[in-house]
């Protein structure tokens, strides 16, 4: 029986529900007689023999990792070294970079692409350390993406820039499967959020190229087990190189920064 | 939440293709999804239901395949599943972080008609 209009005589295999909305020529014969009032409308269900397979493979992400290729393309051309910064909220990104970007001043020219779900505080407390800031706001997104920054990059004067450093939208998990065209991935981690933190979001940090426990200056107050936080990262994350700094006290501020060009002199030599 | 952007970034995929290829409804999507990818099956289909409302894929099935993470040893030169998290060799029991399988976030086929 025809599932449309209740009609029989239906070759098999030529069974549809359907709303008649498409044309009838289309594969679609009705070899039968009667008329076919159809003053109303229905669900359009087909049933198995009209459906076929699209064959697609491809990746959901496809787009953004094509997006961050021709970013970083357009970084080596300028030559950039491009920091992603990744963390959770509150692990004191901001500070980093603030103080980060006031030691290289006289060394290196630095920009920064700060992303938060809203306000523009952020780019305020680091415009004071004399880099070009932009500020992306996301809404509702919880992470940056390629296309974010691209865009971004429109707006800004990155002539004579060594260095970027993209402050991710703070969030453990999200922003990991996003490559925004960066040269290195910077995880931090402070000490007031507990040394297991490497164990429970794992995927974020097997993605860190280097590892930043941050807020050494507070470890002693918050008990912080030291060696079981490095014990922790290596664990999960053995390929990444782990520092510890302080941007209050600037301890291991100096093997930071250190790291920072000497990263930038063999992003450059490619 | 990012499981809303994947979904969005399959379904552009997805309702392209199938329009390019004269269909009229989806009915079933086929997602391989890896252990390491770092989305949760729960909030997939949660943002499938949502955003496919309305759509031509209002009914489509969101349909899962679940891929297990897979890793290389680089001084056993052999590959290895592992237990948990920390990724270590088996047999000579080296840490190693690189990764065969279990990122994948892709969108295999469509069922359309």
């Amino acid at each position: 029986m025809c599932q449309d209009c209740g009609c029989s005589d239906i070759p098999e295999g030529m069974v549809k529900i359907h709303a008649h909305a498409h044309s009838l020529d289309r594969d679609h014969p009705h070899p039968h007689d009667h008329e076919h009032p159809h003053d109303h409308h229905h669900e359009h269900i087909t049933l198995d023999s009209d459906r076929r397979t699209i064959a697609i493979s491809q990746s959901i992400l496809s787009q953004n990792d094509r997006l961050a290729e021709r970013n970083r393309g357009y970084f080596m051309a300028k030559g950039i070294s491009v920091l992603n910064v990744l963390s959770s909220p509150g692990a004191g990104k901001t500070a980093l970079l603030e103080r980060t970007m006031s030691e290289l001043r006289d060394r290196l020219k630095s920009a920064i692409i700060v992303g938060d779900l809203a306000t523009d505080n952020d780019a305020q407390r680091l415009r004071r350390s004399g880099a070009e800031v932009i500020q992306i706001t996301t809404g509702s997104v919880c992470h940056l993406e390629a296309e974010m920054i691209a865009k971004a990059l429109q707006q800004m004067h990155l002539d004579g820039v060594q260095l970027l450093a993209i402050e991710n939208v703070g969030n453990l998990v999200c922003p990991a499967a996003y490559d925004l065209g960066e040269n290195l991935r910077v995880v931090v981690f402070s000490v007031t959020e507990g040394e297991d933190k490497p164990l429970k979001y794992p995927v974020m940090f097997k993605t860190a190229d280097i590892v930043l426990i941050s807020k050494i200056d507070l470890a002693e107050v918050v008990e912080f087990n030291r060696d079981l936080a490095l014990h922790n990262i290596h664990q999960i994350a053995p390929q990444a190189k782990i520092l510890e700094v302080s941007a209050k006290t600037g301890l291991g501020m100096q093997d930071w920064c250190q790291f920072i060009e000497q990263s930038l002199q063999k992003s450059l030599a490619v | 939440m990012h499981e809303v952007s994947i979904i969005q970034s399959m379904l552009d995929l997805a309702f392209d293709r199938a329009e390019s290829q004269g269909a009229n409804q989806i009915h079933q999507l086929n997602l391989r999804v890896g252990a390491i990818s770092g989305v949760v099956p729960e909030a997939l289909q949660f943002a499938f239901d949502s955003c496919t409302e309305g759509t031509i894929a209002s009914d489509a099935k969101l349909e899962i395949e679940w891929v297990k993470a897979i890793c290389y040893c680089p001084q056993c030169h052999a590959e290895f599943t592992p237990y948990d998290w920390v990724y270590v060799c088996p047999r000579c029991e080296r840490l190693t972080h690189e990764i065969r399988q279990g990122r994948e976030l892709q969108l295999i086929s469509l069922e359309v008609s």
